[in-house]
């Protein structure tokens, strides 16, 4: 993978074409954020439903959305209103999706605009052909359990849209600063983080590192495979860089203390260094990430960078799939109109999280239907399958959390893990065996 | 009263509790144990300290116990450590021999020992034990001692034992912080195979399982020497853990259930029956589930007996297990673990007990002594190489000092 590259790397910085979305409010100034830093020759758009947040961003190519309903006055925190927007703008939005590789969307779930249109560029971006990206915040916990709700809802949609969506949750921000963090300080972090993590995946595809990794392998990784990531960057200095990064990462609330790894079918891994980078130090991080999410498809990409002098930094993107999607277009289109709410899957849903016997915590996947058992349940329900998403949005069953399994005595304990599986947690809970 | 130098002390800091077995050396050589004391260990988990204020009381009730039983005082201890940092590989060092006559003499094997232990380790980590397995000279391969014989190219096989430097030296920190030298620290599995098998076992071939409360530790010797070694940082705690869990009981009474009426198969005669638990006052609370009971159990031990199991089928050792599998340490006691053991190995297996060692037969015959006995019987082993020159386990004897902070060199 080092000496050859294949065509889309080869050729990275003249045709792969990347494109960034802001939506919404923090969407949109996020993006700003990362125009202040812009990596590479970067297209970023910021669309959203409030012309007056419009005005005020700095980044010169900006849409308004559902400007015809809405008037410019936002969606009022309704992602219905959000959705509904973007629907209206569908063409518009074509039109700018068209001929991109890789399309990321930023947004900040738990409002209107950014919820309710990112599933919706997500679905047009997708249907353009570009692999599709989502980089979203989750609210703080003050902001209320409604806004999370939604936030959830958005981002479950989301997933079933996007290729892979990278999700920050805010609440875990609150480990990373210290207390007395200012309001916009708090904020200008979460952007820079989201700003990181675009900026991270945008590296590694685009510059040809020592080992690379370029947008196929990227493709290869997620595309369909309606991934739920979590990342973390780190960056250390000194002879113990590698060591100090390792543990930076690993006690990453991002990741949960690295406990998101263990479950992770996927990982990426971006080291980025300066010429001093050694062999020993990639092969010290890689192992010890081995060692967390043994079993994981790695992928491993490593670049130097003149300005990183006697830095290091690493960017670690934790996938877990949760569905194979049909690859053909055709089946994806109806596949996606009853992801959302058919009935069975909601049942699907119950027994599910009845049985603890999942140990990963991705969602089941839906039950396949044929185009014809979909057609029957849409007209059963009286419904056609056009306008119905918008209704439904609000009626979608969210997940019900899966029982936490305590590990009571080992709680504090570091992990026992083995093959990603932890062995703190009961064998007959694992193995999913019931206790009648 | 005694020759304090005859005196041999093995100190393990276990997770459910701490033993200091106390051996002697008569003037034959011959070992016998003299005291054993022991007390319940409250700061360890998974066999690495985490209080170490609980930790040190503890270790210094075990020590003083051990002192009545057996009259002396004790000065100095060989160490028991384990935890799932440590792991074991083998390793191959190469040494050229350059005296004229091609003679090769104790330096050339210090040397060729010493590049064998030479691993490309990450540097916090320290290697506890480099045992040798066999040497070869000039390609001759399996040769026991090539000191005084002919050749222009020593090779060693070792196995290598290492473990994090930092969580070893908290063990040692506890123990010096009670006015005790540490002589050694020594792998806990190595110590407990040391004490259950005999020479014939270890020549055909044997892996020792030490399922202790907190881990859960395997050698395996195959001609004599330890072809291979492992920590699963899982035990007994995690049983009582799960049974705590799946029958909604509190940590004290699953473990109390899981002496009383554990094992590992699912008995026959069990199935439908329960056992009343009583509350506090003797009145009946509420039934518990043999069943449920012994199915938690089961899944557990099988689970960890698998992982092991699998673990020699991957280093392909299977073949070489000979003598059958010896299970030790406190999980020995679970009732059925030696049929679940033959199930899961396909092979014999049978229950450790120390042997070749006088003294206090009772302390001998119990399977969760191994790894203090192993401990005293490996500071004999010590003692004796001291004493003559050459021995099975010369060479790894590392000064205790190097390990602590302020006096490396």
């Amino acid at each position: 993978m080092s000496a050859f590259q294949s065509d889309a790397g080869g050729f990275a910085s003249k045709t792969l074409s990347i494109r960034v979305f802001g939506v919404g409010g923090a969407g949109g100034n996020a993006v700003t954020r990362l125009l202040l830093n812009p990596p590479g020759d970067a297209k970023l758009t910021v669309l959203n439903t409030d012309s007056q947040a419009l005005a005020a961003c700095p980044v010169p190519d900006k849409h308004s959305l559902g400007a015809a309903d809405m008037r410019g006055l936002g969606a009022g925190g309704d992602p219905g209103m959000g959705q509904a927007a973007a629907e209206s703008d569908e063409e518009r939005l074509k039109e700018m999706c068209a001929g991109a590789d890789l399309i990321f969307i930023v947004a900040g779930l738990g409002g209107g605009t950014g919820t309710g249109a990112s599933p919706v560029l997500a679905r047009i971006a997708r249907e353009a052909g570009a692999l599709v990206l989502a980089v979203v915040t989750l609210p703080f916990d003050c902001e209320g359990s409604r806004r999370r709700k939604q936030a959830l809802l958005g981002l479950e949609h989301l997933k079933a849209e996007a290729d892979g969506v990278i999700c920050l949750p805010n609440q875990k921000v609150f480990k990373l600063i210290d207390e007395n963090t200012s309001l916009v300080d708090t904020f200008e972090f979460t952007n820079e983080l989201i700003a990181d993590g675009v900026r991270g995946i945008w590296r590694l595809v685009t510059q040809t590192g020592l080992i690379n990794i370029d947008f196929a392998d990227l493709r290869s990784a997620l595309k369909g495979r309606h991934a739920e990531s979590f990342f973390a960057t780190a960056e250390a200095t000194g002879p113990q860089r590698a060591k100090e990064i390792i543990e930076k990462i690993m006690s990453s609330p991002l990741l949960e203390g690295g406990e998101m790894l263990t479950g992770a079918q996927s990982v990426l891994v971006s080291i980025m260094g300066g010429s001093d980078l050694s062999m020993a130090e990639v092969n010290r991080i890689m192992e010890q990430v081995n060692r967390h999410a043994e079993g994981a498809h790695l992928i491993l990409g490593a670049a130097i960078d003149a300005h990183y002098n006697q830095r290091l930094s690493v960017t670690l993107v934790a996938s877990r799939f949760q569905v194979e999607a049909p690859e053909s277009p055709g089946t994806i289109e109806s596949h996606r109109s009853v992801a959302a709410d058919a009935p069975e899957m909601e049942t699907h849903f119950l027994k599910r999280n009845e049985s603890v016997q999942h140990t990963q915590r991705f969602v089941a996947p839906p039950p396949e239907l044929s185009a014809e058992k979909t057609q029957e349940l849409l007209q059963a329900r009286g419904m056609t399958g056009g306008g119905r998403r918008r209704k439904s949005a609000n009626s979608f069953q969210q997940q019900l959390p899966l029982e936490i399994v305590s590990k009571g005595r080992f709680e504090k304990s570091e992990p026992t893990l083995h093959k990603g599986e932890d062995l703190d947690v009961p064998t007959y809970i694992r193995r999913g065996i019931l206790l009648n | 009263m005694f020759d304090s130098a005859n005196i041999i002390v093995g100190l393990e800091i276990g997770t459910s509790k701490v033993c200091a077995a106390v051996g002697e050396l008569n003037e034959n050589g011959a070992l016998s144990v003299i005291g054993i004391g022991q007390s319940k260990s409250r700061g360890v988990r998974k066999g690495e300290i985490t209080d170490a204020t609980a930790a040190e009381e503890d270790i210094r009730n075990a020590i003083v116990e051990a002192e009545q039983m057996a009259d002396v005082e004790i000065r100095s201890v060989y160490l028991g450590v384990t935890g799932s940092h440590m792991r074991g590989f083998n390793n191959h060092g190469v040494h050229p021999v350059v005296s004229a006559d091609r003679e090769i003499n104790e330096d050339d094997v210090q040397d060729v020992v010493r590049n064998a232990k030479a691993v490309n380790l990450p540097a916090e980590n320290y290697v506890v034990h480099a045992i040798r397995q066999h040497f070869t000279i000039d390609g001759q391969r399996g040769i026991q001692n090539p000191v005084g014989m002919l050749g222009a190219r020593v090779e060693i096989d070792v196995h290598v034992v290492h473990g994090n430097l930092n969580r070893i030296r908290n063990s040692i920190r506890t123990v010096k912080g009670l006015q005790l030298e540490v002589e050694e620290v020594v792998f806990g599995g190595l110590a407990s195979s040391l004490a259950v098998l005999n020479n014939t076992q270890k020549e055909l071939g044997a892996l020792v399982i030490d399922f202790g409360a907190g881990t859960t530790e395997y050698v395996v010797y195959s001609n004599g020497v330890v072809k291979h070694t492992g920590v699963l940082a899982v035990g007994g705690d995690h049983i009582s853990n799960d049974l705590a869990y799946g029958l909604k009981l509190p940590l004290g009474r699953a473990e109390q259930l899981k002496l009383e009426h554990g094992g590992a198969s699912m008995d026959e005669a069990l199935r439908g029956k329960s056992i009343a638990l009583t509350n506090e006052v003797g009145l009946p609370a509420r039934n518990v589930n043999c069943d449920h009971l012994r199915r938690i159990m089961s899944l557990r031990i099988e689970e960890t007996l698998q992982l092991i199991d699998q673990d020699l089928a991957r280093q392909g050792l299977h073949e070489y297990l000979r003598a059958g599998v010896i299970i030790c340490g406190g999980g020995a006691r679970i009732p059925g673990i030696q049929d679940m053991a033959e199930r899961v190995f396909q092979m014999p297996v049978m229950l450790g007990q120390a042997c070749s060692i006088n003294g206090l037969s009772d302390a001998l015959k119990q399977a969760e002594f191994a790894t203090t006995i192993g401990l005293v019987k490996f500071g004999s082993l010590q003692h004796k190489s001291k004493a003559g020159k050459g021995g099975l386990l010369t060479g790894i004897k590392e000064t205790i000092g190097s390990l602590m902070p302020g006096r490396r060199g």
